[in-house]
C-alpha cells in the first residue's frame, strides 16, 4: 500500500518485537543478571568464598545488603558469582543441545525413509525420561560435577530441538522454492543449510530461550540434590541446599537465592514468549 | 432505464484499513447502482478495490478489519423498506445476509465446512431461513441441487465436500447461496479456480438462474472474457476508483478512458491469430509484432520423449491398491527455437509430464532425449546437464522464490551450483540477467516481498536463464498474473527466444495465450496426448473431439458473441485414478494433416 511497508526480514522482526513491552522488560532483566556476572570481581563487594565468622547468619544490613551465610559469606556476593554458573550451564548446555537436535532434526527430516524412522525413535527413547529423571541418570553414570551437569541437561534438550526443527523441516521440504532449487540441481547440502535451515532457525530460537530457562532450572535441581556445584563455589541450587538447614533461623539464605532462579528462569519464558510473538507469522 | 427502481445504490463510499500511520483509504468516493434482475460487473486488476467494494456491501468488512468512513448504501428490500447498508446495525445485517442478499466466493473447497456432508450444510441454511424442519429442508436441499444441474442429487446430498469436483462445489455454493433466494447475488471471482468448460457450465447455469428468479447480481472479475458473457453493465476500477461505467457494448465498442482502453488491449482474443501460422506477441504500447520465425527445424531436436508414463500410487494399508496415471505414454519432441505448448484441464497431466522432465517426479518408464544424449537413468552428470540445460519457471513466482535470500543470490545460484560463474563474475552476469528481463541491477538487493508480482515472474525468468538453458519449461508461468502484465511477461519470453534461440515448452490451460506463444499444440486429456500438431492446424481444424470442446468453452471478450451455440455438455472430466488390473486404453495417433497427429479411439466413446 505506501512505500513504508517494504522491510527486510530482519527489520521486521526488529519492530515488532520492540512492541513487546513484557519482553523487553525481561530482556532487560537478563542483560542486568548478565552484566553482572560478567564482571562480579568488579561488582560483588565481598568475595564469594571468604569467611567471616565475626558476622555469622546475619540479616540483610547497610553492610551486607542480603545477609550472610553459616561462615559469615556475604549473600549478595554468592548470588552475583553464582550467577556464573548458572548462565554458563544454562547457554552451554542450550547451545550444545540446540547443536545436536537441529542437526539431527534436519538430516531425519529432510532425507527421511529408515533414517527418520531411527533418528526420531531414539528421540523417543530420550523423550520418553522426566527430563530431570535423564539428569540424573546422566549424572550418575558421568560423576558429579559442573561440567557432567551441562552434558546431562544438553542430553534431554537435543530430542525438543530434533522434533521442533524435524516438524520445519518437513514443512519447508514441500514449499514451491524449494522444488524450484531442486530443479535448478542444487545440492543436498546447500539445500538443507541455505533453504531450510534459516527457515527453521525462528523456531529454534524461540525454543531455545525458553529452554535457557528450564535449564538453568534443572541445573540448580541438580545441584540442590548435591550432584551439580560442588561446594564452596557457589551455585544458587547450592545455596539454596545450604540454607535448607537454617529455614526459620535464617530464611534470607533461602529467599534470596530462590528469588534470584525465580527471575532468571520467568525472564527467559517471557523473553521466549515475546519472541515467539515477534516472530510467529500468523500472529499480528 | 430510468423507471426501474434501484435494488442498490451507492453513493460516495469511501472504505479505509488501518495502517501504520493511520487509515490508508482503499476506496475513494464510489457510486455505483444494481437494479432488480440486472448484471453489474465489476472488473479491475489486483488493488483495483473490487472485493473490498463487495465485502462492503455485504458488510463482511466490518469482519476483514475495514471501515466505511464515508457514504451511503441504500438498499431496498422485499418489503420496499430502504435501509442504509452503511449505517446497518450488525443484527439487522445479519436478517439480510442470506434471504436479500447472498454472496459466493472464489474457492468453493475453503467456503464449504469439510467436516459436514453437502446436505447437511444446505439444509441448515434453509432450515435457518424458512424455518422448515429437517426433513422437509433435506427435501428443499435436494431441489435446489437439481435446480444447480447436480445429477443424481440424493446421493450427493450423502457426500462431503473433498469427494466433489470443483465445478460441482461451486455448482454446491451457488445452490447454497439460492437456498434463501437472495435478491441480490454477489458473486466475487466464483470461476476464476475452474477450468474452461467448468467455467463456462457455471456461467451459463447462473444465466439461467437469474433468468428464472430475477434476482441481480454483482459480478467480480478481472476475465474481460466473462465480462461479454455475462454483464449487462460494466464498472471498470482502478486503485480504489471508478474510472468508467457503461453498458456492456458500450465498454467493449467504445472504451472512453485509456485505461480500459489498454485493458481491453491486453486482453488476449482467441482467434486472433487465426490467419497466420506463426506466433506474434502481443501489440502493446502501439507497437507492432513481428511473426515469431524461430524455429530452426533443420536442426537436431533439443528434446525427445518417447513413452514417458508416470503413475502416483494410491496405498492402504501398506498394499498397493491403485494408481493415477498421471501420464501415459506420452511422446514429444522440441525443436531449438521451438514453442510446444501443453494445454489441457487441471488433472490431464500436463505440469506432471513437464516435471517429470526434470525429474521433479520420478518417471515410470519412457525414454528421455536431451540433445540425443539418453537422460532416462540420470547419472551424475548427466543430472547435472539436465539441470543446467533445462530449466522451469513455475506459476507462482512468489513461493518460488526463497524469501530469506535477495533476489541477486536467487538469480545467481544457478550458477553457483553448476560452477559457471562465481564472484565478481557472478554478479556481472546478476546485473546482465536483470536488464535483459527489463529489471534493473538494483534489484539485486531487494527481497521477493519488496517486488510486485509481475516484477518477481521476471526475477523467476532471469534466474532461468542464469544457467543459459537450450529449454525453457513453464508451467501455467502467466496464470497467476493480471491481464495487463500477463501481455508484457508473455512478450518477454517471446523476446528472449528470438534473442537467444531458446526452445520452450508452454504448460497453460489459456487457449488465448497459447495461441500467442506455440509453434505447435498438445492436447492432453487424461494423461495421454490426444492431439499434437502446428497450433494454426489444431486450432482451426480440431481432429478431436476434446480440443473442440476445450475451444469452444473459451469465454470470447466481444458481448455480440455472447448467444453464440454452446456445443458443450454438462459432463465431468472422469478421473485418472484406476484399480491395478484396468490400465487405459492408449489410442495410436493418427496423422490427419502435416505433422498433426490425433489419437482414435476404437470405442465408439466421444473422445
Amino acid at each position: 500500500m505506501s512505500g513504508s511497508t517494504i522491510r527486510t526480514p530482519t527489520a521486521e522482526f526488529m519492530r515488532r518485537f520492540m512492541r513487546q513491552r513484557v519482553a523487553l522488560v525481561a530482556l532487560a532483566v537478563i542483560m542486568l543478571i548478565v552484566l553482572a556476572a560478567l564482571f562480579a570481581p568488579l561488582v560483588a563487594p565481598f568475595e564469594p568464598a571468604a569467611p567471616d565468622y565475626d558476622s555469622i547468619l546475619e540479616g540483610p544490613s547497610a553492610v551486607h545488603w542480603l545477609g550472610t551465610d553459616a561462615y559469615g559469606r556475604d549473600v549478595l556476593s554468592r548470588i552475583i558469582w553464582g550467577g556464573r554458573v548458572s548462565l554458563t550451564v544454562g547457554f552451554l548446555s542450550v547451545a550444545l543441545g540446540a547443536v545436536f537436535g537441529v542437526m539431527i532434526g534436519l538430516v531425519s527430516g529432510f532425507f527421511g525413509g529408515w533414517l527418520d524412522a531411527l533418528l526420531m525413535r531414539l528421540m523417543d527413547v530420550l523423550l520418553a525420561f522426566p527430563g530431570i529423571i535423564l539428569a540424573i541418570g546422566v549424572v550418575a553414570l558421568l560423576g558429579p560435577g559442573i561440567d557432567n551437569v551441562i552434558y546431562a541437561i544438553a542430553v534431554f534438550s537435543v530430542p525438543v530441538f530434533a522434533r521442533l526443527v524435524r516438524g520445519s523441516t518437513l514443512e519447508l521440504k514441500q514449499t514451491l522454492y524449494l522444488q524450484a532449487a531442486r530443479s535448478i540441481g542444487v545440492k543436498a547440502p546447500m539445500l538443507m543449510f541455505r533453504h531450510i535451515l534459516p527457515g527453521a532457525m525462528p523456531g529454534v530460537i524461540v525454543y531455545a530461550s525458553l529452554r535457557l530457562g528450564t535449564s538453568i532450572l534443572t541445573a540448580a535441581s541438580l545441584s540442590f540434590i548435591g550432584l551439580g556445584a560442588r561446594p564452596p563455589s557457589a551455585e544458587w541450587g547450592a545455596m539454596l541446599a545450604d540454607g535448607r538447614s537454617y529455614l526459620g533461623v535464617a530464611d534470607h539464605l533461602t529467599l534470596f537465592p530462590g528469588l534470584a532462579i525465580f527471575a532468571l528462569v520467568l525472564a527467559f519464558n517471557l523473553l521466549g514468549d515475546g519472541l515467539r510473538d515477534a516472530l510467529d507469522q500468523k500472529l499480528r | 432505464m430510468a423507471s426501474i427502481p434501484k435494488l442498490l445504490e451507492i453513493s460516495g463510499l469511501r472504505v479505509a484499513f488501518p495502517g501504520e500511520a493511520g487509515p490508508v483509504e482503499v476506496i475513494h468516493d464510489l457510486d455505483l447502482a444494481v437494479s432488480a434482475g440486472e448484471t453489474l460487473a465489476l472488473v479491475g486488476e489486483s488493488g483495483s478495490g473490487k472485493s473490498v467494494t463487495s465485502l462492503a456491501v455485504t458488510r463482511l468488512l466490518d469482519y476483514a478489519g475495514g471501515r466505511i468512513t464515508q457514504g451511503r448504501m441504500n438498499y431496498v428490500d422485499r418489503a420496499g423498506t430502504s435501509h442504509d447498508l452503511a449505517r446497518i446495525a450488525a443484527d439487522e445485517m445479519r436478517t439480510l445476509r442470506g434471504p436479500e442478499i447472498a454472496m459466493i466466493f472464489q474457492e468453493p473447497m475453503t467456503s464449504l465446512n469439510p467436516v459436514l456432508r453437502v446436505g447437511e450444510q444446505i439444509a441448515e441454511a434453509v432450515m435457518l431461513h424458512q424455518g422448515l424442519s429437517e426433513a422437509e429442508a433435506l427435501e428443499e436441499a435436494r431441489r435446489l441441487l437439481e435446480r444447480v444441474r447436480i445429477a443424481d442429487a440424493p446421493r450427493q446430498l450423502q457426500r462431503y465436500p473433498f469427494e466433489l469436483s470443483g465445478g460441482m462445489r461451486q455448482r454446491v455454493m451457488i445452490a447454497l447461496a439460492l437456498s434463501c433466494r437472495p435478491r441480490l447475488l454477489i458473486a466475487d471471482e466464483p470461476t476464476t479456480a475452474l477450468d474452461v468448460t467448468v467455467q463456462a457450465q457455471v456461467l451459463r447455469l447462473l444465466r439461467q438462474l437469474q433468468a428464472e428468479s430475477g434476482m441481480a447480481m454483482i459480478f467480480i472479475t478481472h476475465d474481460m472474457g466473462v465480462v461479454a458473457e455475462l454483464a449487462d453493465r460494466v464498472a471498470v476500477m482502478r486503485l480504489g476508483q471508478k474510472v468508467e461505467e457503461g453498458g456492456v457494448e458500450e465498454i467493449f465498442a467504445r472504451p472512453q478512458h485509456p485505461y480500459t482502453k489498454a485493458l481491453l488491449a491486453a486482453v488476449p482474443v482467441l482467434g486472433a491469430l487465426s490467419g497466420e501460422t506463426l506466433p506474434r506477441a502481443f501489440d502493446i504500447e502501439g507497437v507492432v509484432s513481428a511473426p515469431q520465425d524461430t524455429v530452426r527445424a533443420d536442426a537436431a531436436p533439443v528434446l525427445e520423449i518417447h513413452d514417458l508414463t508416470t503413475r502416483f500410487p494410491v496405498r492402504r494399508n501398506f498394499r498397493l491398491r491403485a494408481q493415477v496415471h498421471a501420464v501415459e505414454h506420452v511422446s514429444l519432441s522440441v525443436q531449438p527455437g521451438e514453442t510446444l505448448s501443453l494445454v489441457g484441464e487441471s488433472g490431464c497431466g500436463k505440469s506432471t509430464t513437464g516435471r517429470s522432465i526434470i525429474r521433479l517426479e520420478q518417471p515410470n518408464s519412457g525414454e528421455i532425449r536431451l540433445e540425443g544424449a539418453d537422460i532416462s537413468h540420470l547419472t551424475r552428470t548427466s543430472e547435472a546437464t539436465l539441470h543446467r540445460d533445462v530449466q522451469f519457471v513455475f506459476q507462482d513466482p512468489f513461493a518460488s522464490l526463497n524469501p530469506r535470500l535477495t533476489i541477486g543470490f536467487s538469480i545467481a545460484e544457478p550458477m553457483l551450483t553448476h560452477n559457471i560463474a562465481k564472484g565478481a563474475e557472478a554478479e556481472r552476469r546478476v546485473h546482465e540477467l536483470l536488464r535483459e528481463v527489463g529489471l534493473t541491477p538494483e534489484h539485486a538487493q531487494r527481497y521477493p516481498h519488496e517486488l510486485s508480482g509481475g516484477q518477481r515472474q521476471r526475477v523467476c525468468i532471469a534466474r532461468a536463464l542464469a544457467s543459459s538453458p537450450k529449454l525453457i519449461i513453464a508451467d501455467e508461468a502467466v496464470a497467476a498474473l493480471d491481464v495487463s502484465i500477463r501481455a508484457q511477461v508473455v512478450n518477454l519470453l517471446m523476446g528472449l527466444q528470438r534473442r537467444l534461440g531458446l526452445a520452450m515448452i508452454f504448460i497453460s490451460h489459456d487457449m488465448a495465450v497459447v495461441e500467442r506463444v506455440s509453434h505447435r499444440v498438445a492436447v492432453m486429456y487424461l494423461g495421454q496426448i490426444v492431439e499434437i500438431g502446428p497450433r494454426q492446424a489444431v486450432f482451426n481444424n480440431p481432429g478431436h473431439a476434446y480440443t473442440a470442446r476445450l475451444l469452444a468453452a473459451v469465454p470470447i471478450p466481444d458481448p455480440a458473441q455472447r448467444n453464440r451455440a454452446m456445443a458443450f455438455d454438462d459432463s465431468e472430466v472422469p478421473s485418472p485414478l484406476r484399480a491395478l488390473d484396468d490400465p487405459p486404453i492408449v489410442a495410436p495417433l493418427v496423422q490427419i494433416g502435416p505433422d498433426h497427429f490425433v489419437a482414435r479411439h476404437s470405442v465408439g466413446g466421444r473422445y
